[in-house]
C-alpha cells in the first residue's frame, strides 16, 4: 500500500522537530546484523538485515571469454531481483526500473572502488578469464534496500572462493572450493543513501520515508576518503549547500557503517 | 615561479573549455516541440508529444502529469554496433533525465496527462546523457509546457588530477595517472541541482570544486539553449 499524504506529512512534521516515527534521529542507522556463508552452492554468500530490511547476496563464479575491450580482466556482472515475496508492491515479471537501478549502482560502486581485482582473475588473456556475477535478492522491503544490497556484495565477495577449476578438461568443479579467496582490495566501497524529505535530511529511511523522498542521493565511498559513485534520484532539485550537507551527513554515516559491519570483512 | 602547468587535453581545449555546441529548436515538424544539442560530436535529438491523456487509464497520476522520456542511442552511433532496443543502460539513463527535468517543469497542471520525451543519440563521443538532456529541455519548451526555468547538464571530469569540463570518448578512457572521473550534473540557472551522477574516484573536497566548475559551465550551455529558442520564434 501506497503511503498516505497525511502520513507523508507527519512524517515532515516530525522530521521539522528533528524526529522519526521509529523514535531514531535523522542521522541513525537502524541494526545491521550479517549472516555469512548462507548458501552453500554460492562460492560467496551473505544475509544484511538493516532492522525490518533484509537482503540476501550470492557470488557465483563461472570461467568466461573476457569482454572484447578487457581481454585481460575478470568479467564483473551485478544483477538485483525484488522478489515479490519480499513486499506487496513487487510483481513478478521482467525487471522494472527499481530493480535495474539498484543492480546498476551496486555495480559501478564495487566497479569504480576497483574492489575486486579483477587483472588476477584472468586465466588465459583474450580467451579465458573468471566471471564474478552478485545476484542481489529482495527478502523483505522495509526501506533502503541500496544501503543493504551494497553491504551483502561486498561481505559476500569478501568470503567468495574461487571453486576448482580443472584445466584440461576446462571444467570447473563446483562444490570442491579452493583456498584461493576473490581477489578483493583493501579498501572497501560502501553506500549510504540520504534522502532529503521537507527540510530534513535522513538516512536509512522507512518504506514510507523512501515513499515521500523529494531527493535521494546515493554515494558509494570508503572510509578512506574516496567517492566512488554518486547518482541523484527522485525529481526534486537540490541546492548546492544542502549537497555539501549531504556529503557530511554521508561521510559520518558511512564511518558508523563501516565499523558495525568491520568484523565480517576481515 | 609558477609551479603548475596546465593540464594539455588530448583534443588540445582548455580545462574548462567546452566542445564546440550547436543547438537548433524545431526539427520534427511532426512534434509538438524538437530540438537537436550538440557537444563536438556527440549529437542528441529530442521530440516532445504531448501532453495528452495517459493511456493505459491506470497509470493515470490525478495530482500532476507524468513526464515519460525514453532515452536511446541508435544501433550506429558508436564502433560497437548496439542492439537496438532498451537495455539497462539505456532504462536507467532514461529515468535520470526525468528527474533531472521534471523539478523545473510546472507538471502539476496537467493532472492524468502524460508529456512524451523521446531523445536519440544519433552519433556519440560521450557526455551523450548531458546534450539529450540539454535537447530535451529545449524541446519542452518550444512545446510550451510551462516552466519555471530550463535545465542544462554538462559533465565534469577529473584526468588524473585534473578537472575538465566536457568529456570526449578519449577522456573517458583516460588511464594515466588516477584515471579517469565523470560526472554529470544538471542545474538550473540558479545553481540548483537536478541531477548528479559520479563514477571514478574523488574526494569530497575535490567533489565541491566539480560542482562550483559544473556551474559555471551549465551556464554556457544555458546561453546556447537561450539563443537557439529565442531564434526559433524569429519572424
Amino acid at each position: 500500500m501506497e503511503t498516505t499524504r497525511i502520513t507523508g506529512e507527519r512524517i515532515k512534521e516530525y522530521l521539522e522537530k528533528g524526529k522519526r516515527f521509529d523514535g531514531r534521529k535523522p542521522e541513525e542507522f537502524r541494526e545491521i546484523s550479517v549472516e555469512t556463508g548462507i548458501s552453500k552452492k554460492a562460492e560467496g554468500s551473505a544475509r544484511v538485515k538493516i532492522g525490518k530490511t533484509e537482503v540476501i547476496v550470492g557470488v557465483k563464479l563461472d570461467v568466461k571469454e573476457p569482454y572484447p575491450d578487457s581481454p585481460n580482466k575478470g568479467n564483473l556482472m551485478v544483477t538485483s531481483e525484488l522478489l515479490p515475496l519480499s513486499s506487496g508492491r513487487f510483481e513478478p515479471g521482467p525487471p522494472r526500473f527499481p530493480a535495474i537501478e539498484l543492480g546498476r549502482l551496486i555495480d559501478r560502486a564495487i566497479r569504480e572502488s576497483k574492489f575486486i581485482q579483477l587483472e588476477k582473475l584472468c586465466i588465459k588473456e583474450g580467451e579465458k578469464v573468471w566471471g564474478v556475477f552478485i545476484d542481489i535478492y529482495s527478502i523483505n522491503d522495509g526501506g533502503n534496500l541500496i544501503d543493504a544490497a551494497g553491504l551483502g556484495a561486498v561481505i559476500a565477495l569478501k568470503t567468495a572462493r574461487l571453486p576448482k577449476y580443472d584445466e584440461e578438461k576446462e571444467k570447473i568443479i563446483y562444490g570442491e572450493l579452493t583456498n584461493k579467496k576473490v581477489p578483493v582490495s583493501e579498501e572497501i566501497p560502501v553506500i549510504v543513501t540520504t534522502h532529503k524529505i521537507g527540510n530534513g535530511m535522513i538516512v536509512d529511511p522507512t518504506t514510507e520515508e523512501e515513499d515521500v523522498s523529494e531527493a535521494r542521493i546515493t554515494i558509494g565511498g570508503s572510509v578512506e576518503g574516496s567517492l566512488f559513485s554518486i547518482q541523484k534520484g527522485n525529481s526534486k532539485e537540490i541546492t548546492t549547500e544542502e549537497m555539501n550537507k549531504i556529503l557530511d551527513i554521508s561521510e559520518k554515516t558511512r564511518k558508523k557503517v563501516f565499523s558495525s559491519i568491520e568484523k565480517y570483512l576481515k | 615561479m609558477k609551479k603548475k602547468k596546465e593540464f594539455k587535453r588530448p583534443d588540445g581545449r582548455k580545462p574548462d573549455e567546452l566542445r564546440p555546441m550547436q543547438a537548433k529548436v524545431g526539427i520534427v515538424p511532426n512534434a509538438d516541440g524538437s530540438a537537436i544539442f550538440s557537444f563536438g560530436d556527440t549529437i542528441a535529438i529530442a521530440a516532445v508529444y504531448g501532453p495528452k491523456k495517459m493511456h493505459p487509464q491506470h497509470q493515470q497520476d490525478p495530482e500532476k502529469g507524468t513526464l515519460r522520456c525514453n532515452y536511446s542511442m541508435l544501433s550506429f552511433s558508436v564502433d560497437d554496433r548496439i542492439r537496438p532496443g532498451p537495455n539497462r543502460r539505456s532504462r536507467e539513463i532514461s529515468k535520470i533525465t526525468e528527474w533531472a527535468l521534471e523539478p523545473s517543469l510546472l507538471i502539476k497542471r496537467y493532472p492524468n496527462m502524460v508529456i512524451d520525451v523521446h531523445i536519440n543519440i544519433i552519433q556519440a563521443n560521450a557526455s551523450t546523457r548531458c546534450a539529450g538532456i540539454n535537447a530535451a529541455a529545449m524541446a519542452l519548451a518550444q512545446a510550451g509546457i510551462p516552466m519555471k526555468n530550463i535545465v542544462s547538464s554538462v559533465s565534469i571530469g577529473k584526468l588524473d588530477k585534473n578537472l575538465v569540463v566536457d568529456l570526449n570518448k578519449d577522456e573517458e578512457d583516460w588511464e594515466e595517472g588516477e584515471g579517469s572521473t565523470d560526472i554529470p550534473i544538471t542545474m538550473t540557472p540558479n545553481g540548483e541541482i537536478t541531477h548528479i551522477q559520479l563514477d571514478g574516484r574523488i574526494t569530497k573536497e575535490q567533489l565541491k570544486e566539480v560542482i562550483e566548475l559544473a556551474g559555471k559551465s551549465a551556464k554556457k550551455v544555458y546561453e546556447v539553449q537561450k539563443k537557439a529558442l529565442k531564434e526559433s520564434v524569429k519572424m
